[in-house]
């Protein structure tokens, strides 16, 4: 079945990238700019993926935005991940009511 | 003395809290997006990420192709590579290549912030017992999730659909608030992110996410290289 395939893949890819530099390296990275790379890519990779995708995860704008405004507020502020992601949750469930 | 299991687990039941109710929103999405719950919960079993998780959801449901799948997995996943690599210089002895092996499977941004905030060496038995409660909220949520996905009133599971959003924000906004190179990184992303969008539509998802982090990351990395002590 087709989207076995797709998990397997998933799955393999990132299983292959844990395991391996887990298993084999135990030297540094010397390399200045791909320490650098690595640093960044994780704040990229899910800037890219939120915006502007997180306005249309609710279904309404309207809902969504309150939801990422609570959420970019409550961040800023230093919340735990859990609360931030349940009162944006919660922000756009409330608002859903009015409009 | 309590058995270094125990202790890894105990040390993540705020980690199976968070991911409870994350992977909540993970099982809502995959059902959302088309998925059973026996491929939601298939996918949580065997990836135990959310960011990728939640970009392989959206290639699946669009249809692209396996190549797409593969790299995106690598673009997303590929700090879990760093993360192992500064983590293997902090293992115990105990640490031989099958454990190592196992272990890496459960190589998570919280499991690996945990695990190297220990001030002793991380044990095999500490790490598994870390990750095997991390393991069961994340698994259990994502089940909970997708069967609630069908049960509950659109209202909730609609609303719920910005959990993996909120929890991303969480994560990037402090560090980017404290560190100019990242707001940069997060801001330049965010716009080709937009720019694929809204613009160069003919582009599918997982690659303009793709080439949003590449670019960002490179760019970021080649005029504002991270200091040494940055890096950890």
């Amino acid at each position: 079945m087709k989207i076995a395939i797709y998990i397997l893949v998933m799955a393999g890819v990132t299983y292959l990238i844990r395991m391996l530099p887990f298993t084999l390296f135990r030297k540094k990275i010397k390399s200045k700019f791909l320490q650098s790379f690595l640093y960044y890519i994780p704040y990229a990779v899910l800037s890219a993926m939120t915006i502007p995708a997180i306005f249309y995860s609710t279904g309404d704008m309207i809902t969504a935005t309150v939801g990422t405004v609570i959420a970019v507020v409550l961040s800023y502020l230093n919340q735990p991940l859990i609360v931030v992601a349940l009162s944006a949750a919660l922000g756009a469930f409330i608002t859903g009511f009015f409009v | 003395m309590k058995s270094q299991f125990t202790k890894g687990m105990f040390h993540g039941i705020p980690i199976f809290l968070g991911y409870l109710s994350v992977s909540f929103g993970f099982g809502i999405m995959a059902v959302r997006a088309g998925l059973s719950i026996f491929q939601a919960v298939g996918i949580s079993v065997t990836n135990l990420t959310s960011a990728g998780q939640a970009a392989g959801v959206n290639i699946i449901a669009a249809g692209g192709s396996l190549i797409e799948m593969a790299l995106t997995q690598l673009v997303i996943n590929i700090r879990y590579a760093l993360m192992g690599l500064s983590l293997s210089q902090r293992l115990d002895g105990k640490f031989n290549t099958l454990h190592r092996m196992i272990a890496s499977f459960g190589i998570t941004d919280e499991i690996f912030a945990v695990s190297s905030s220990q001030p002793n060496k991380v044990t095999p038995k500490y790490m598994y017992g870390l990750i095997f409660i991390s393991f069961m909220g994340w698994t259990m949520g994502t089940f909970l999730g997708a069967a609630a996905g069908q049960l509950l009133p659109e209202a909730i599971t609609s609303a719920m659909g910005i959990v993996l959003y909120g929890m991303f924000l969480a994560i990037i906004i402090p560090p980017a608030k404290k560190e100019k190179s990242v707001l940069t990184v997060v801001l330049v992303a965010a716009g080709i992110s937009m720019l694929f969008h809204y613009v160069l539509t003919f582009v599918s998802g997982g690659f303009a996410v793709i080439i949003s982090a590449v670019v960002s990351a490179g760019v970021v990395a080649f005029f504002f290289p991270v200091k040494e002590d940055d890096e950890q």
